[in-house]
């Protein structure tokens, strides 16, 4: 490879995602910034070699990229060699883009994650246009065709386009719900549901992806508690990585992973950035969520598990962010901390309706008749097997029924 | 109990994939097939060629009429099924949703009116 060549791949990573918020802001044209911008770093791949690297290779893109934009406007024909040595020609200077660029690729992502825009492809959506992945690289770590995967981003970006998504930051009063939905998109990025046999091969590179997208969050929007809350989940989560599955091929639930196995680097780095969130002093259910994280983890220190103050964090997380999972957790953990009964008490409060198809519920229902000595725990077992589609998963399950 | 998965397309979104993503779809039916098969709920499968290759048979109206499909012109087709043995709806469902298909087409989940021996 080339030094130019790396230098434009570099580039590439480094400031795509910035340079297509800068083209796509005026028109909230998406699509025909990703033609010109795609445009320019071909262009850039034939002429830095020749001609050397400009001293403001961002800038030299943007310009170059504003040109194509301005061309087609005028007509297709009008994109000739010719044209390109003139750009080359302008000074670094007047190439170098004039507006706040200090955060365009927040605004970037507040787009993706648009209340107009579909839920499901607010991820995809974000991978492609703020990191520059091919639809065929995020394709199948979303289990999706190609085709279909393309269609689903086209169709959004003319959205986009036709409906005039602004690309602005949300006011005050928007500001949470909207950042909400930029954060799920991470975090569903992160934890992607996979089959079986497949989860080797992308699995690891969505992670490494939305961990990306976290720790970017977390540098354009400092002093968002819930933006570090969601950071240090995925820190958090990605510091147990290696302890999921042991040496036999057995699932280890949270409780029973062996604590050497976990990353102390990153289990320290999500610490740090739960307690700057804190100091902000704005609790979210994704800070409660991390601060949940953090009990199971001072398990590296203390060797013991704090159920007492897991349960209340699963209540104060109750309160504001209700869901059938949060109420199954508080269950789970309120057993561990004052003991089978309590726990099961705990589950028949949760509305059976909701439950009935629940695989969490199942299971730690199965769990607690097992910890009581009460002979429905086999039952319990067998509907929550049932309902288990993970091969580990089940595995585990069937194991701890017997 | 044993139920039957319909899973209804948009034709086209086989016919547009390319070689290389066919062979991937494959591969992650093939991942769902398996994962099917281990926890001992597999019954059955098929994967069918386009509504387009379908021939639809009569005998009703006491004549035999042969028409070329398909049966019904509608956007999403029946492009293959699996039979499952599970317990009940609930874990019918929970597999459904898990089946590739769910992500882009429609699955119909259909009890067995078949009486058991």
């Amino acid at each position: 490879m080339t030094t130019a060549q790396a230098r434009a791949e570099e580039v590439a990573r480094a400031s795509y995602g910035k340079l297509l918020a800068i083209l796509a802001a005026g028109s909230s044209d998406i699509a025909r910034a990703e033609d010109a911008l795609a445009d320019a770093f071909r262009t850039a791949l034939e002429i830095w070699p020749e001609r050397g690297i400009p001293d403001n290779p961002e800038g030299w893109l943007i310009t170059t990229s504003r040109n194509r934009l301005k061309d087609g406007y005028r007509s297709a024909a009008h994109r000739t060699t010719t044209r390109i040595e003139e750009d080359i020609d302008m000074p670094a200077a007047t190439a170098s883009p004039s507006e706040d660029i200090r955060d365009p690729r927040l605004k970037l992502m507040f787009v993706c994650a648009h209340p107009a825009i579909g839920d499901t492809v607010r991820a995809p959506l974000m991978l492609q246009t703020v990191l520059g992945l091919e639809a065929e690289q995020i394709a199948p770590a979303f289990l999706l065709p190609r085709a279909t995967l393309a269609q689903r981003l086209v169709r959004a970006k003319r959205k986009i386009k036709e409906a005039r998504i602004p690309f602005v930051l949300p006011d005050q009063a928007d500001m949470p719900d909207r950042l909400e939905a930029v954060l799920e998109a991470i975090y569903g990025t992160f934890a992607l549901d996979w089959n079986g046999e497949v989860s080797a091969s992308g699995e690891e590179d969505m992670r490494r992806e939305a961990l990306f997208l976290a720790d970017l969050l977390v540098e354009m929007l400092p002093d968002e508690p819930e933006v570090l809350g969601l950071a240090a989940i995925l820190s958090f989560t990605d510091a147990r990585n290696g302890a999921r599955v042991d040496s036999h091929g057995h699932f280890q639930p949270l409780e029973t992973q062996d604590v050497r196995l976990w990353d102390r680097m990153r289990t320290v780095r999500a610490r740090a950035l739960l307690v700057r969130a804190q100091q902000i002093g704005r609790i979210g259910r994704f800070q409660l969520e991390a601060a949940i994280q953090a009990v199971h983890a001072d398990r590296m220190m203390t060797g013991i598990t704090n159920w007492r103050a897991i349960a209340q964090l699963y209540e104060g997380l109750l309160q504001i962010a209700p869901t059938v999972g949060a109420a199954v957790g508080r269950a789970a953990a309120v057993g561990r901390a004052a003991g089978p009964d309590a726990g099961l008490r705990a589950l028949e409060q949760i509305d059976p309706e909701a439950v009935a198809g629940f695989q969490p519920y199942w299971a730690t229902r199965a769990h607690l008749l097992k910890a009581g000595d009460l002979p429905e725990a086999d039952d319990a077992f067998d509907k929550a097997i049932s309902l288990t589609t993970d091969p580990v998963l089940r595995q585990y399950l069937e194991r701890q029924r017997v | 109990m044993r139920y039957t998965l319909f899973l209804y397309n948009e034709e086209s979104s086989w016919a547009d994939m390319s070689e290389a993503d066919v062979q991937e779809q494959l591969g992650i039916f093939g991942a769902y097939i398996q994962d099917l098969k281990d926890a001992g709920v597999f019954v059955d499968t098929d994967w069918l060629q386009p509504s387009m290759a379908g021939t639809v048979i009569t005998l009703k109206d006491g004549q035999r009429r042969v028409q070329d499909g398909p049966y019904a012109d509608t956007k999403e087709q029946l492009g293959g099924y699996f039979v499952i043995d599970v317990p009940d709806l609930d874990a019918a469902l929970a597999w459904a949703e898990k089946c590739p298909t769910a992500r882009y087409g429609l699955i119909e989940v259909r009890p067995s009116a078949m009486p058991t021996e």
